[in-house]
């Protein structure tokens, strides 16, 4: 019985082999990245600033989109003042997407990574998906 | 003319001034959207000149404006049909008028339909998620397709055939999109909204704008000095199958 060697060899080979994609992913970064979506509007005059804060859009986006929808829909009132005190109309095809016109690398990009999948575009339309 | 000095820096001032003012300028003009100047109403209606509509044969103007704006689609069959306007014989669209000799001219030219915007919408009363319901400030019979799901209720509630369900998906079978609205998608009912989202920005319903007739008058009923209240009171109307209570709001002049 002194085979002791082999299987810690053997061991180490195993271990090495069976986390090789861990080690793989990390070494050409693959394992870190993380999708950012394409701002268009940087540096435009008048469009710097989103309906709210940076930060409050990358978190509360959809909520903000499902109270314009239930506020527009149901209550029939269009017009959203911001706390800032700027006043827009309530619409994901106008307000959201003439500032944010690349749904690809904007809106699906994150979507995709994150494996969600609203149901927006199946009714509401891109302008740039029409046909010209 | 020469420019002194003294004028080239005023104007120098003032032109640098301009530039300067642009973005606020920007903001200014922003500030007054065409959603804060909608047309206001207690009770919409809306009233139709049957005559004066009869007077141009095979009109669909109103039609073709409705579905094209509201990006209905057109199957080509009658099965799947999407209708949010259309047109029906007089005696199917009024069947209770039971007059065997009926006004030869009626008789025989269609009668243009919708949803009638009823003041007791049996198609709200059984719809199971309020996907639709009655607005109680204008009395719109609205449609909220993110709510919708399919149950078809509405449809079998509805006396007029206002309704349509989406069999399909509508998307390739619209011809030109609109990007102002939206389609709808397969599993939702839709049906004629009384161009709630053109009133909100002070536009007339795009039936109303396109009859070229004017033989349909949208009108507030609450106000007695619309001209809507005032055809009404000045010719006789009838209504659709007013036997069954809904107190249909689509008003017909004969």
């Amino acid at each position: 019985m002194n085979d002791r060697g082999k299987i810690i060899f053997g061991l180490v080979v195993f271990i090495v082999i069976m986390t090789f994609p861990l080690w793989y992913n990390i070494a050409n970064s693959k394992a870190t990245y993380r999708p950012e979506p394409e701002i268009l509007t940087k540096g435009v005059p008048g469009k710097e600033q989103c309906v709210l804060p940076t930060l409050e859009m990358k978190e509360q986006h959809m909520n903000l989109l499902n109270r314009w929808r239930d506020t527009v829909v149901r209550d029939g009132k269009r017009v959203y003042a911001s706390p800032d005190g700027r006043k827009m109309v309530m619409s994901l095809s106008h307000t959201c997407m003439d500032c944010h016109s690349n749904k690809a690398d904007f809106c699906d990009r994150c979507h995709n990574y994150l494996a969600v999948s609203p149901y927006c575009w199946e009714c509401h339309i891109d302008p740039k998906e029409l046909p010209r | 003319m020469t420019i002194d000095r003294r004028d080239f820096l005023k104007g120098a001032g003032v032109a640098a001034l301009a530039i300067a003012a642009k973005p606020a300028l920007d903001i200014v003009t922003a500030a007054t959207l065409p959603e804060e100047s909608p047309l206001v109403g207690k009770r919409w209606a809306m009233v139709i000149d049957l005559r004066k509509c009869i007077s141009r044969k095979n009109c669909t103007a109103c039609i073709t404006a409705c579905h094209k704006t509201h990006n209905v689609p057109d199957f080509g069959n009658t099965k799947d049909e999407i209708k949010w306007i259309w047109k029906e014989g007089f005696e199917h669209a009024f069947p209770d008028q039971a007059n065997e000799y009926p006004d030869e001219a009626l008789k025989n030219a269609p009668a243009v339909l919708l949803c009638n915007h009823c003041d007791n919408p049996p198609c709200v009363r059984v719809c199971p998620t309020k996907a639709t319901w009655k607005r109680k400030e204008d009395g719109i019979v609205m449609m909220d397709w993110h709510r919708c799901i399919g149950c078809r209720y509405c449809v079998a509630a509805c006396p007029y055939g206002s309704r349509s369900f989406n069999w399909r998906n509508p998307r390739p079978f619209i011809k030109e999109l609109q990007p102002d609205f939206p389609t709808r998608t397969r599993g939702v009912v839709e049906k004629c909204t009384l161009c709630e989202e053109r009133l909100a920005k002070g536009l007339l319903p795009a039936c109303v704008e396109a009859c070229e007739e004017k033989a349909m008058v949208f009108g507030d009923l609450e106000n007695p000095d619309s001209e809507a209240r005032k055809l009404l009171a000045g010719r006789f109307s009838i209504r659709r199958k007013p036997a069954l209570g809904t107190q249909p709001q689509v008003y017909y002049l004969v």
